[in-house]
């Protein structure tokens, strides 16, 4: 049996799966059987993917079926691009259905997600293995559809509606830039297999057409700023686990759709084009991050982040496609390399975080930071595998996230080898935003765990909340353990992505796996290399002779005394350092900008009993300044057409005649 | 060549009738008269058809002109008279739009028609050029028929007349299958029963067939 099928079968599992969870919608042991069966089929998925990853990706496998349009039947294809991103979808579905076996059980209306959660990972497993447009385009809509049912799952709730309208309007949008990119590149001839797209030659104005309609079209749904703007309504208002799916994996393979055609289908690249990927990927990273930052919803926050590593991801590929268009094949590995080393990474603690948002929000029925705190005493076990995302996601050694962040700053430091002006420039410019980047994550994440699990508990529920079941745990320990695996041994990573650099750039990274002491040796070892095995045996050893140097020398005499308040003597929870709180510094510096923050002090004069107030006022740019707008010429022009649907018989027969003679007229006059 | 000739003549004569007929529906202004010119147009067509049918060779014509002649010459007109008669309207004058405009948009409709399919179809067949200009002129007068009229009964008969321009343009190109036409002629016959319902309803409802009930019925303003 070939890969492909394979991988098409476990797809029919997943299908099946959501038509039994339509059949089964009200019964009992529903949740229990379709989580095991999706877990069952996305293992296998995965499994067969990692196969054949390691394997010999020379070969890609092809099949095609009979269904879809008649002249060209539904293509679906497993190269080395897609098997690895059939690794991220695949394993993200399987942790997130081990999650769902236990969190699925808390959920009020399970057949509102049953059938859909499924559906969901089937569609997005459908989208990275199509191999012709159609079945792209379809695959794409059905996966958009699918996430868009589970964001309304919660539809009762406030404001889970407007999240779901805004998400369906951006997904018609990207779908709409989408199609048009696709029936640029099919041109006249309008064949949609994308063998004879990549076989086509395509003029330069297509070309730039093409991806600048693929950075609307995979971009808005990636989260790409501005076109952000659904990302923190619709991902947050899903239930968890799907959550984690959404940040962890759909943008994942939006992140495919753009690799897929701007670096595979459309060939050689002009240097230019990389100037708009690269900026557009340092302004999301810097923007994402400090909205991040901002925000006190632990949920709304993730998913901000997710943007900001978004931002990271496209500002690697657009590094690597200013080597590529310079022809500097090893370097535009790397970047491409360090691009799917953070797509990897990211699903890894985006999905841990999330689900261990999930459970912070099963224990205590908040996702509001500042009425959590102090977690760590009642939920031992998640809030160590949460702390392991935080320092991953905070691109701290030895973990995942330093390794492909570390790669990537590798390329930015090579660009002074690239001949054009405008990119020496850019990308240095770049690297500083992207660096910017990584410090306020890690000054985010250090804000949210914190707030979340340290200190004392502000609220009654987080002072009685309790551990989560096995279920959870479990999905949230291997996603934490691969997060330390990735960082400790990166060699193994990277060589198993050279195939698919191989493939899609004609050069790749040296091969890691020989170095001595597992270290990673991006381009030559006097220039630079990183060993996450011995960093992380220092860390270990370092901080064990810290703890029996304190235990056995510090002085063991005991002495008690009040605590030292900060000369703040209220006792009381709410008294302590808030994510307002932190975050205020960096709202002084960057958001008078970013954000037109002010904070207005409301101090009343002496001898009044009123309370003193601080009231900040905080607006977001991009949607008062881009969508607002655009919202109100729409209801501007929908309300002066709303006179056309109440027109006499005989007008609307003028109109249809009025139209036909202006037809002919035209036809007359110009023909 | 003579007989070519001859033949070209005849049909363009035919054709050139059509139009003129349409010309006539456009200032009737009751609807008895209305009803006869419509007959008197479908007349005309089935000869026109019927022509073409002997100089095309092409005996399958020869049913189309019955068809149009039993139909539309014949049954419709006779149909429409009685229901005029039934809904007591046969005094009625209407007019929507003065006669002068309307001839005048007319004889605008006829030259941009003649315009643009002469140069269009600079490369095809003289007889067929011909006949589908003067089809087309058929086709936008019966749509000016009916957006200048305000009763139903003459808008159902502006409707006829553009169908009528559609049966011209079918005939004048050689080669038209049969079923394409006996289909063409039997949709018409439904949408005739279709708005011959619908006038009645209208009728019963507001006392009047003038479509101008309908939308003081929506609350609208005109």
């Amino acid at each position: 049996m070939s890969a492909v099928v394979l991988q098409m079968l476990c797809v029919a599992g997943m299908l099946g799966s959501a038509v039994l969870a339509i059949v089964l919608s009200r019964s009992t042991i529903a949740t229990a059987i379709i989580y095991s069966a999706t877990l069952a089929a996305s293992a296998i998925a995965l499994i067969g993917s990692i196969h054949w990853l390691l394997g010999d990706t020379t070969n890609a496998t092809d099949l095609t079926l009979p269904i879809g349009l008649p002249w060209l039947g539904a293509h679906f294809r497993l190269d080395g691009l897609a098997s690895f991103f059939l690794v991220v979808v695949n394993l993200g579905g399987t942790s997130a259905s081990l999650y769902g076996l236990g969190y699925g059980h808390h959920e009020e209306a399970p057949q509102r997600v049953l059938p859909f959660f499924p559906a969901f990972l089937a569609g997005m497993n459908l989208v990275v293995l199509a191999g012709d447009a159609f079945s792209y385009l379809l695959c794409w809509e059905f996966m958009s559809l699918a996430s868009w049912a589970l964001v309304m799952a919660h539809h009762r709730e406030p404001g889970n509606a407007k999240a779901g309208y805004v998400y369906l309007v951006m997904a018609s949008f990207g779908t709409l830039a989408l199609l048009l990119a696709f029936g640029l590149l099919a041109g006249p001839a309008g064949d949609y297999e994308f063998a004879a797209i990549r076989a086509a030659q395509h003029t330069p104005y297509v070309a730039t057409l093409v991806l600048i309609l693929m950075l609307l079209g995979a971009g808005s749904k990636a989260g790409l700023v501005p076109l952000h703007v659904w990302l923190p309504l619709a991902h947050p208002a899903a239930p968890s686990h799907v959550s984690a799916l959404m940040s962890g994996v759909m943008t994942k393979v939006a992140i495919y759709g753009f690799i897929r055609v701007v670096f595979d289908l459309l060939g050689q690249p002009s240097w230019w084009a990389s100037v708009i990927v690269l900026s557009l990927g340092g302004i999301t990273a810097v923007m994402g991050i400090l909205y991040a930052m901002m925000e006190k919803d632990l949920k709304r926050l993730l998913a901000y982040s997710t943007i900001e590593n978004i931002g990271v991801i496209f500002a690697s590929l657009g590094l690597a496609l200013a080597f590529q268009a310079n022809g500097l094949k090893l370097l535009a590995a790397l970047a491409f390399a360090a691009a799917l080393f953070h797509v990897l990474n990211h699903s890894f603690f985006k999905s841990l975080l999330f689900f261990g948002a999930g459970a912070v929000l099963i224990a205590t029925g908040e996702r509001d930071m500042d009425k959590l705190g102090g977690l760590i005493h009642r939920m031992p076990f998640t809030s160590f595998a949460v702390l392991v995302g935080c320092v991953s996601i905070s691109a701290l050694p030895p973990f995942n996230g330093f390794v492909s962040e570390w790669l990537m700053f590798q390329a930015v430091l090579q660009s002074p080898e690239l001949p054009q002006w405008a990119l020496k420039i850019t990308v240095p410019a770049v690297g500083a935003l992207l660096a910017l980047a990584a410090a306020l994550a890690a000054a985010c994440f250090v804000k949210a765990y914190g707030v979340t699990f340290l200190g004392r508990p502000r609220s009654v529920a987080a002072e009685t909340a309790e551990e989560v079941d096995h279920y959870s745990l479990s999905a949230m320990f291997i996603l934490a353990a691969l997060c330390l695996l990735a960082g400790i041994l990166p060699g193994l990573v990277i060589d198993a992505l050279s195939p698919i650099t191989l493939q899609i750039l004609g050069g790749r990274m040296p091969i890691q796996i020989n170095e001595p002491w597992l270290s990673i040796v991006p381009i030559a070892e006097s220039r630079s290399s990183y060993n996450g095995l011995l960093v992380m045996v220092f860390i270990a050893i370092s901080a064990s002779f810290a703890v029996v140097f304190i235990h056995r020398f510090a002085s063991h005499a005991l002495r008690r005394g009040p605590a030292w308040g900060c000369g703040f003597s209220d006792p009381t929870p709410a008294a302590q350092y808030s994510g307002g709180s932190f975050a205020q510094p960096i709202r002084r510096v960057f958001g008078t900008l970013v954000f037109h923050a002010r904070d207005h002090v409301e101090m009343p004069a002496p001898g009044d009993i009123r309370p003193a107030r601080l009231r900040i006022e905080s607006h977001d740019l991009i949607w008062e300044g881009m969508y607002e707008p655009i919202a109100g010429v729409v209801g501007f022009a929908a309300d002066k057409l709303n006179r056309l649907q109440f027109l006499t018989i005989r007008r609307y027969l003028s109109l249809v005649f009025a139209t036909l003679v202006t037809l002919l007229l035209v036809l007359a006059i110009w023909s | 060549m003579q007989m070519h000739s001859l033949s070209f003549d005849v049909s363009h004569t035919l054709a050139g009738g059509l139009v003129l007929i349409s010309f006539m529906m456009l200032y009737q202004d009751r609807l008895y008269s209305l009803l006869n010119v419509f007959a008197l147009h479908a007349l005309v067509l089935a000869l026109s058809v019927a022509w073409q049918a002997f100089v095309q060779d092409a005996p399958h014509l020869y049913i189309t002109a019955t068809i149009a002649l039993v139909f539309k010459a014949i049954i419709i007109p006779v149909a429409l008279h009685r229901i005029v008669k039934q809904l007591g309207i046969h005094r009625d004058i209407e007019s929507a739009v003065g006669i002068g405009p309307t001839m005048l948009a007319g004889m605008a409709l006829v030259a941009l028609s003649m315009v643009l399919m002469l140069r269009v179809t600079a490369e095809a067949d003289p007889l067929a050029r011909e006949d589908l200009a003067f089809a087309l002129s058929v086709v936008l007068l019966g749509l000016l028929v009916m957006v200048t009229r305000r009763n139903a009964v003459s808008q159902v008969v502006g409707f006829m007349s553009l169908e009528n321009g559609l049966v011209l343009a079918a005939t004048g190109a050689k080669g038209m299958p049969l079923v394409v036409e006996i289909s063409v002629a039997f949709s018409i016959l439904i949408a005739f029963i279709v708005i011959g319902i619908f006038l009645f309803r209208i009728r019963e409802r507001f006392d009047s067939v003038d479509v101008s009930a309908l939308d003081d019925y929506r609350g609208e303003r005109r």
